[in-house]
């Protein structure tokens, strides 16, 4: 059934066609809430809170964005809030100490042996990857899970986050290489290790 | 003739190279610099494979089962209740 006529029937009042935007959505929301909040039984209630929300939302709904990115605002500002209130206000949210340039230059770099499709095989690999997001200030993982990890763009991430398209792509980066650093033991040749790395 | 990019400078423009948000002027000065510098070459390698990786662990995590049925219970209920009132 075509998602327009199934929103446009729930905001009608059909119950039975919100079920099946639930049905059709909740594994990309449940997906996003896991990763945000690093917790099953945190991202099961923020999943009840974020669809009851939308429930009550639905007449603002315009349906100039799609139906899902809609969601994706809903679940993230809902899974936002409860970090705020979980997390002490000593750790930043806006702060992401990375390596200077410099620092990068003394380690040296080297490529990775790696084949992504091959490695996400391996559950450490998997579990390495969900480790190096939570660490990670809430507001930049929320970035990368939208835009890397969900695939949005970078206007639509920003209209969920309520930010400008130049803060996403700054956080973004600095998120990237974040997560590079973090990847880097594991798959690098020589960094780190004094093994085949490079220097500029 | 213009000043030529450094190492610093590449490395703060990568995301944006790879997301392919680049003028294709700075594209074009990021290939020349890449062409002799194999630690940029490197550390632009890695960065893209960080990104693939991510992007391939996005295979979706079904919703396991007992949390999709408490969903549609929970909902059911609210909904039916605001309706109610």
């Amino acid at each position: 059934m075509d998602e327009t006529w199934l929103v446009e029937r729930a905001r009608a009042g059909d119950f039975e066609a919100f079920e099946a935007l639930v049905t059709r959505t909740e594994g990309r929301i449940y997906s996003l809430l896991l990763r945000m909040t690093g917790n099953p039984e945190d991202a099961r209630e923020l999943l009840q809170e974020t669809y009851l929300s939308a429930y009550k939302k639905l007449g603002s709904f315009r349906g100039n964005a799609a139906f899902s990115t809609w969601l994706y605002r809903i679940a993230t500002n809902h899974a936002l809030m409860r970090l705020r209130r979980k997390q002490p206000e000593t750790v930043s949210w806006e702060e992401l100490p990375l390596p200077s340039h410099e620092e990068i230059r003394q380690r040296g770099v080297s490529d990775w042996a790696v084949d992504p499709k091959e490695a996400l095989l391996r559950r450490e690999i998997r579990e390495l990857l969900v480790r190096a997001i939570q660490e990670l200030p809430p507001l930049y993982r929320a970035v990368v899970l939208l835009r890397d990890v969900e695939g949005l763009s970078t206007a639509d991430t920003a209209k969920i986050l309520g930010t400008t398209e130049g803060a996403v792509k700054t956080r973004l980066h600095r998120a990237r290489i974040h997560l590079r650093e973090k990847l880097s033991p594991y798959f690098a040749d020589g960094e780190e290790h004094g093994g085949r790395a490079v220097t500029p | 003739m213009t000043r030529k990019l450094t190492c610093k400078e590449i490395l703060e423009q990568l995301s944006a190279y790879i997301d392919e948000e680049l003028d294709p002027s700075l594209c074009a000065e990021i290939e020349a610099h890449m062409e002799g510098c194999n630690p940029c070459v490197a550390f632009l390698n890695t960065l893209k494979k960080t990104v693939v990786l991510y992007k391939y662990s996005a295979q979706r995590d079904e919703v396991p089962r007992e949390v999709h049925i408490d969903l549609h219970r929970f909902l059911r209920e609210k909904c039916a209740r605001d309706e109610g009132e």
